[in-house]
């Protein structure tokens, strides 16, 4: 960019270019396999170019499962994940809106415990303390429910903080008036505070819609009835058969249909998802 | 930490925070202390008696030549992953920040695998590597006579996982790499190519310590990730074989509480974990408050 | 007007009854049955279920057994046990620790308090041996039972004018040949410790633990290192090392080796032979029984069954417990049983449907499919070949995959992995044995 060198100019967009083809390369062979009948998969080399199963592929894919691994139809699981997904953002994002409101605008005793015992959650992952945790939640009887895929993880550190350093930078004039107003804290929050975190909710959305969806342990571990399987655990199932037929047409479509929505997501959202994601990790 | 205006209420910052302290209490604080409590004591599997065993689970684990293994590779698993996708992500990162114009379009093209599920991303590594019918394979075996079977040998499982690993978290380390170079002021390089630094010159000495923030935020993040979240990978792929080759401490938590049931070791591996993870994110917090104080 | 009064009572009643009868009963029926064995497990659980219309039996696949039975075991300690699950037959020991705790409920006696008829003396002795108590009341139910035998592709050993091979010298021969003759990894086999270790035991009359293999307590240790299964563990390691052997994985997962013809020889269950009719087109294939070693012993023993049983948890409603029995009395259907094991290669567990399967010719037409039964019944079991039970043995094997993974794959000798499985399965044995107490 300082001097003009062609040579380099042809490097920069040849590293670029082979940076997409790496990170591509998987998707695309997935995409490839899922339109081929099953037995076109079970001998190298495997077809590198589109066949002609892809439409009943994936119809069999939504509309019925995979038969030989428990036949859940993907539409429903995808349903499950979508519910999932949306009631960990909606979920994460109220609960930090408001005890980060209630960290920065109130005075009250026992605040820095409330403050770090919601730290806490940044250090403890739920793989990390799996056992115990679904122990926690069987013993609420909230195995195989939506508020058992959803609640254990609406606790939210990030969420939290992200929030508090925002409403940190909202000058106190705003505040005051309010009180001149005669407005009390809720209608402060509702018609002040939530407005101008607009920006900051959508871009967390996001990322927290990607997190939701992307569950793996959690819904494996708690869901034994197929009609709440999601379609990330849900994969596992398939690649695990191992002494069926060979399944990986169905295995690379559900891939596929599993990185659909929040993928989707991220490219049509760039501009707020690298916001979200550059702001929220601060 | 607070405002200087604040509102006064006696019972409504309570009720507030009463959601998020609830579900903190019932599903992290109480999981902990059971795990801590567990990790004292031997059960039979369907739990019908446990007995108090003091230390034993502890110290069984660390005269366990698998556990300490353990270690290990999860080590190995860490910094690999670690360091292939923060140097491929720098490398893209910097190839970006170059082409001015064209940054965004490339952009568009290498962000997106941040969305692919890590469990996703084992299985789609996994079937390209398929010993009979993986086409990258294939490609080995055929090129450089390489026999890739990661059914049997230990070495090449870890390099499928780490591989996957990697490639799902170079996104992520890509934006921030690109925002930090972008931030980095352009008189600064000038200044030194005119001095006749030349561009690797220029960047080693210049850009890559400006950057050293970035890079050290990120080293943590990629830590915490490659040790925590990679479960899913190796659980959708290669189960933590083989011979425990893959075997990372999460996925020993899980194999050993639910497959080995083995509760109380299970427990007491939480514990050990839960002592790791306070020490990275001390680490971690220590260094982002500094960032935000200077 | 009394009898009026009766009749609409009567008639109130019935319709109570009938009001009843569509409030269908739910029963949980949990199973590790992938692919076509899946399907066909689900098939059995959708025709029950069209027979009667009192309860409903909702099968599901909860992946593979080791997965099945720990999910099992967490939902019962959650308190959400199935009603039925099943269990692959190296957790017998542990389901029988629980079953002394009142966990599980013996398919003896839930036949019994049920009223629904019920014979041990219908099943297949060597089948019903592994599953019954010390007084030989049958705990659980056997569903899909196997014992390996050798996969042979025999389109491949025609067209090179090969034997099939009956002992282990005739195996690495053979193999030798066939890899000359362009076969890449002529010798195979899945769940190793099963077919490798076990059943090479049984088979050759060693003793695998002390106690007669466990059965006569839980202070058993194990005895596999000895020099008989270590030479034999060495001879796969030097197949292997030869390019004679490539390992496939811990369960099925080296299946395609012998579908894609890489492999010719394929020691594994007899329970493949369903999904080998299926997707086998190019070769012939037969089963012929497992390979010998004359020098450990002059003639085979017998071979141990593998494969799973039903077991009924305890903590339901009796309703539920009504329709597990009518559901676990349908499945040992002569029809049902003869049905199941001509489609998916399963030994018949009752003697009525081998019967069966005999009068319709099966056996006559599909050579090769007796190899099973009379590899099990071949002598009188002995103290070494009656089975086993040891306590922790889901974990027992998974150290012995690991070690038998470091011999493959070159980090070990047979001797090494052997000692070494012993430790630390005799460690396991220990803590079964303090808990289990």
């Amino acid at each position: 960019m300082v001097e003009n060198r062609p040579l380099a100019a042809i490097l920069t967009h040849v590293v670029l270019i082979a940076g997409i083809v790496f990170l591509c390369f998987p998707v695309w062979v997935a995409l490839v396999a899922s339109t081929h009948p099953g037995e076109a998969l079970q001998r190298s080399p495997i077809p590198m170019w589109f066949g002609d199963q892809g439409f009943a592929n994936y119809s069999q894919l939504l509309r019925e499962g995979v038969p030989a691994a428990g036949g859940v139809p993907l539409s429903t699981m995808m349903l499950n994940s979508l519910f999932m997904a949306l009631g960990i953002t909606v979920g994460k994002i109220a609960i930090s809106l408001i005890s980060a409101f209630a960290i920065v605008y109130f005075r009250f005793p026992f605040r820095m415990l409330f403050f770090w015992l919601i730290f806490a959650t940044l250090m403890l992952p739920v793989e990390v303390r799996i056992l115990p945790t679904y122990d926690v939640v069987a013993s609420l009887g909230m195995l195989n429910s939506y508020p058992g895929l959803i609640i254990p993880l609406i606790a939210s550190a990030t969420a939290t903080f992200l929030f508090r350093q925002f409403f940190m930078t909202i000058p106190d004039e705003l505040v005051e008036a309010a009180r001149i107003d005669r407005a009390g804290p809720l209608r402060f929050f509702w018609d002040i505070l939530l407005p101008l975190s607009r920006t900051n909710i959508a871009a967390l959305f996001i990322i927290l819609f990607i997190y939701g969806w992307n569950q793996y342990l959690w819904p494996f571990l708690i869901t034994t009835d197929q009609d709440l399987y999601t379609v990330v655990m849900g994969i596992q199932r398939m690649v695990n058969v191992g002494e069926g037929v060979p399944i990986w047409n169905y295995t690379m479509g559900t891939a596929i249909l599993a990185m659909i929505p929040p993928v989707l997501v991220v490219l049509v959202m760039q501009r707020l998802f690298v916001k979200g994601l550059v702001e929220s990790e601060k | 930490m607070q405002k200087r205006v604040v509102f006064r209420n006696r019972w409504l910052p309570y009720l507030l925070v009463a959601p998020q302290i609830a579900v903190t209490l019932i599903f992290f604080i109480w999981p902990a202390y059971q795990a801590l409590e567990t990790s004292f004591f031997v059960e039979d599997v369907f739990g019908f008696s446990r007995n108090f065993v003091w230390f034993e689970n502890f110290t069984r684990l660390f005269a366990d030549k698998g556990y300490l293994r353990s270690f290990w590779t999860t080590l190995v698993f860490g910094l690999s992953v670690t360091f292939l996708s923060m140097s491929m992500a720098l490398a893209l990162a910097v190839a970006a920040n170059r082409v001015l114009k064209a940054a965004t379009a490339y952009r568009t093209f290498l962000i997106w695998p941040y969305a692919v599920a890590p469990a996703l991303a084992g299985v789609l590594w996994y079937f390209m590597m398929n010993p009979s019918l993986g086409i990258l394979a294939y490609m080995l075996e055929g090129t450089f006579g390489v026999d890739w079977n990661h059914y049997v040998n230990g070495n090449q499982a870890l390099l499928l996982v780490i591989i996957a690993a990697a490639w799902k978290q170079i996104s992520y380390n890509f934006l921030f790499f690109l925002a930090g170079l972008q931030s980095i002021p352009k008189s600064l390089i000038e200044a030194a190519a005119i001095d006749g630094a030349s561009p690797t010159r220029r960047f080693w000495t210049i850009v890559f310590p400006l950057l050293s923030p970035t890079t050290f935020f990120l080293l943590v993040v990629n830590l915490v990730y490659a040790f925590f979240d990679t479960f899913a990978i190796i659980h959708a792929t290669t189960n933590g074989g083989p011979a425990d080759a893959t075997s990372i401490l999460v996925y020993k938590v899980y194999s050993t509480g639910f497959v080995g049931q083995d509760y109380g070791s299970s427990a007491a591996q939480s514990v050990i974990l839960m002592v790791l993870v306070i020490a990275m994110t001390v680490v971690q917090f220590r260094f982002i408050e500094r960032k935000v104080q200077y | 007007m009394k009898t009026q009064l009766l009749a609409t009572a009567a008639a109130i009643s019935l319709s109570a009854v009938a009001a009843q009868g569509q409030e269908r009963i739910e029963i949980q029926f949990w199973h590790a049955m992938g692919g076509q064995l899946g399907e066909r497990t689900d098939a059995f659980a959708t025709t029950f279920n069209s027979l009667q219309d009192t309860c409903t039996v909702n099968s599901v696949y909860q992946g593979n057994y080791t997965e099945t039975m720990t999910a099992a075991i967490a939902a019962f300690r959650a308190g959400e046990q199935p009603n039925i699950v099943q269990v692959f037959e190296v957790g017998t020991a542990t389901m029988m620790s629980a079953a002394d705790n009142g966990a599980v409920y013996p398919v003896h006696q839930l036949m019994a308090d049920q009223g629904v008829e019920f014979n041990e003396s219908d099943y297949l002795p060597g089948v019903i041996s592994y599953y019954s108590d010390t007084d030989g009341n049958l705990l659980s139910l056997p569903f899909n039972s196997s014992t390996p035998v050798m996969w042979v592709n025999k389109t491949v050993f025609e067209e090179n004018g090969l034997e099939i091979p009956t002992t282990w010298d005739g195996v690495v021969e053979a193999a030798r040949a066939l890899k000359a003759a362009g076969v890449p990894s002529p010798f195979g086999m899945g769940w190793q410790s099963w077919t490798m270790i076990e059943n090479f035991s049984a088979w050759h009359d060693l003793q695998i633990g002390t106690k007669s293999n466990g059965f006569g307590g839980t202070d058993t240790e194990l005895t596999i290192n000895n020099d008989h299964v270590v030479g034999h563990i060495q001879r796969l390691a030097d197949m292997a090392e030869e390019g004679l052997f490539t390992y496939g994985g811990r369960r099925g997962d080296s299946r395609p080796q012998f579908v894609n013809g890489e492999a010719a020889m394929w020691i594994n269950s007899s329970g493949y032979f369903g999904g080998f009719k299926a997707d086998i087109e190019d070769f012939e294939f037969t089963q012929v029984p497992m390979p010998y070693d004359p020098a450990v012993r002059s003639e085979p023993q017998n071979s141990v069954i593998g494969g799973a049983t039903l077991w009924v948890l305890q903590g339901h409603e009796d309703p539920e417990y009504a329709c597990t029995a009518q559901f676990l009395d349908f499945l040992s259907g002569t029809e049902q049983q003869a049905d199941w094991a001509q489609a998916t290669g399963y030994v018949p567990i009752t003697l009525a449907a081998a019967e069966l399967m005999e009068e319709r010719g099966f056996f006559a037409e599909n050579p090769g499919t007796d190899v099973a039964i009379s590899q099990l019944t071949l002598n009188e079991p002995t103290a070494n070949s009656a089975g086993l039970r040891f306590g922790n043995f889901v974990q027992i094997r998974d150290v012995i995959n690991e070690e038998l993974e470091a011999v493959w794959s070159g980090n070990k000798t047979a001797k090494e992995a052997m000692d070494a499985a012993v430790e630390r399965g005799n460690e396991l044995l220990r803590r079964f044995e303090a808990t289990a107490g």
